[in-house]
């Protein structure tokens, strides 16, 4: 039976891991490599690398930061954060990243899914998408909205519909994030994450909000997830990830924990 | 000197960072003198069927690892790299393969999730060198929304489970195929590859031009 896994994600500003909330008060947790290399031996079932600062100039040091990764890890991992063209993801494929992250560029181009997915395979096309409760006012109900640029701009997409839709144009693999419960540690939105997991064919990675370890099983069992992000609970160590495996293998979560 | 066959698409450089870790040097290149140099050939596990196979003939390099083959040359699919050795796949079903395996590369059936992307066990249905110091249900790094049926089952040296049963290790003479990727599966496939270097090294049949 396939794992059920366990992704740590790096905010890597400028070369460096940082970590803040709502990116705001951005503290320097570590060296990129030194992380990296520590999660792998701590049992992390893969990275995510995202460059929270992808102004032009600081795209080649992401790809320096690629590089330097893959000379340590032996698991796979995912850059994200600014890409919007074939020739950036084939910089960072070749520099040794495993998959890309889309998010803003996918909504604005939706067909750069799809010629990513023709030119490289789906299996290294992750679309981000970030969430947020949102009451529409003609219809008088709320629903879930996709917003861009690092969560400052709302494009009144559907968020279930959207997944669907980047899941025909060639998307490998999801992930969703939901804004009202990013950086609370109070929980992953379990009804968001539920309702596009059972409504996609493509793995669902689920982002924002992990606090507790309970919160991780959660995700993965009533929010029918197949991967959980965690960032804040790793970095400050208030668990380790043996520590987390170990609890939803007691769960009966199947996870990638050797003997 | 290990060839990695470049299909001019995607990340080589796990596979030779992980080979350099062994202590082998690698050149990714589509060169054929440079595979004909080469002590051993991977075929990588990146892109798709149908553009792989294109740069494969492009390249003029089917017919000359057709005869690697035969004369017994080390070969190791990983992935596509190891689709590529059966005869068709749905994923382009108009494009011939490398046809050094028989049968053929199916689209993983609709009940379960695809790709079918993560760790996942591996069981052996017997003992090779290459399967050397990992015991059974070990977790391995799988990402593919194709798999590889070969007509004789004998050759099936490893499967998995994923709603159907999958054949993730394939051995032909000194042929190797396999379906996770070994260069992102931490440990054990750090272990598998180790073990596929040292048989290299101990195959004395074949000597390197």
């Amino acid at each position: 039976m396939l794992a059920k896994r366990i992704i740590p994600c790096l905010d890597v500003r400028e070369g460096r891991v940082v970590k803040g909330v709502h990116f705001e008060d951005l503290r320097d947790v570590g060296d990129p490599v030194e992380l990296a290399k520590r999660y792998e031996e701590e049992g992390a079932d893969e990275l995510v690398f995202l460059d929270i600062t992808a102004s032009y100039e600081q795209r080649e040091i992401m790809i320096h930061v690629a590089e330097k990764v893959a000379e340590v890890l032996t698991i796979p991992f995912t850059v994200g954060g600014g890409i919007g063209s074939v020739e950036h993801v084939s910089k960072l494929l070749k520099a040794g990243a495993d998959k890309v992250s889309i998010n803003t560029q996918a909504v604005l181009n939706p067909n750069l899914i799809t010629e990513l997915a023709e030119r490289f395979g789906s299996q290294c096309v992750v679309v981000a998408i970030d969430v947020k409760r949102t009451w529409d006012r003609i219809t008088s109900r709320s629903y879930w909205e996709v917003f861009i640029n690092g969560g400052r701009t709302p494009t009144g997409k559907d968020a279930i519909a959207w997944a669907q839709q980047v899941e025909r144009l060639g998307a490998g693999e999801i992930l969703l994030t939901s804004m009202d419960t990013d950086g609370t540690q109070s929980g992953y939105d379990i009804s968001l994450t539920r309702k596009v997991a059972e409504k996609v064919k493509i793995p669902v990675i689920a982002s924002g909000g992990a606090g507790k370890l309970e919160h991780l099983a959660a995700v993965l069992q009533e929010g029918k997830a197949d991967a959980a992000l965690v960032a804040s609970i790793f970095h400050y160590r208030h668990y380790t990830i043996p520590e987390a495996k170990a609890f939803l293998r007691k769960r009966g979560i199947p996870v990638r924990l050797e003997d | 000197m290990i060839a990695i066959v470049d299909y001019g698409i995607g990340n080589l450089r796990s596979v030779s960072k992980a080979l350099e870790r062994l202590g082998k040097t690698s050149e990714a290149t589509c060169d054929p003198a440079r595979l004909e140099a080469a002590e051993a050939i991977i075929l990588p596990g990146v892109g798709s069927f149908g553009e792989a196979m294109e740069n494969l003939e492009k390249s003029q390099l089917v017919p000359l690892l057709r005869r690697m083959f035969e004369d017994g040359k080390p070969i190791l699919g990983i992935c596509l790299g190891f689709q590529l050795l059966f005869e068709r796949s749905q994923e382009a079903p108009k494009k011939k393969g490398l046809c050094l395996i028989p049968g053929e590369v199916r689209k993983l059936p609709p009940t379960t999730k695809i790709p079918h992307m993560g760790w996942n066990r591996i069981y052996f249905k017997r003992q090779t060198p290459l399967t050397e110091n990992i015991p059974q249900g070990r977790f391995f790094y799988f990402a593919h929304s194709f798999y590889a049926l070969p007509e004789d089952e004998s050759c099936i040296v490893g499967i998995c489970n994923y709603n159907v049963t999958i054949p993730v290790v394939v051995n032909v003479g000194n042929l190797w195929g396999v379906q996770f990727h070994p260069e992102k599966s931490a440990t054990w496939g750090m272990k598998f590859l180790e073990n596929w270097v040292r048989s290299i090294d101990s195959n004395a049949s074949y000597s390197s031009h």
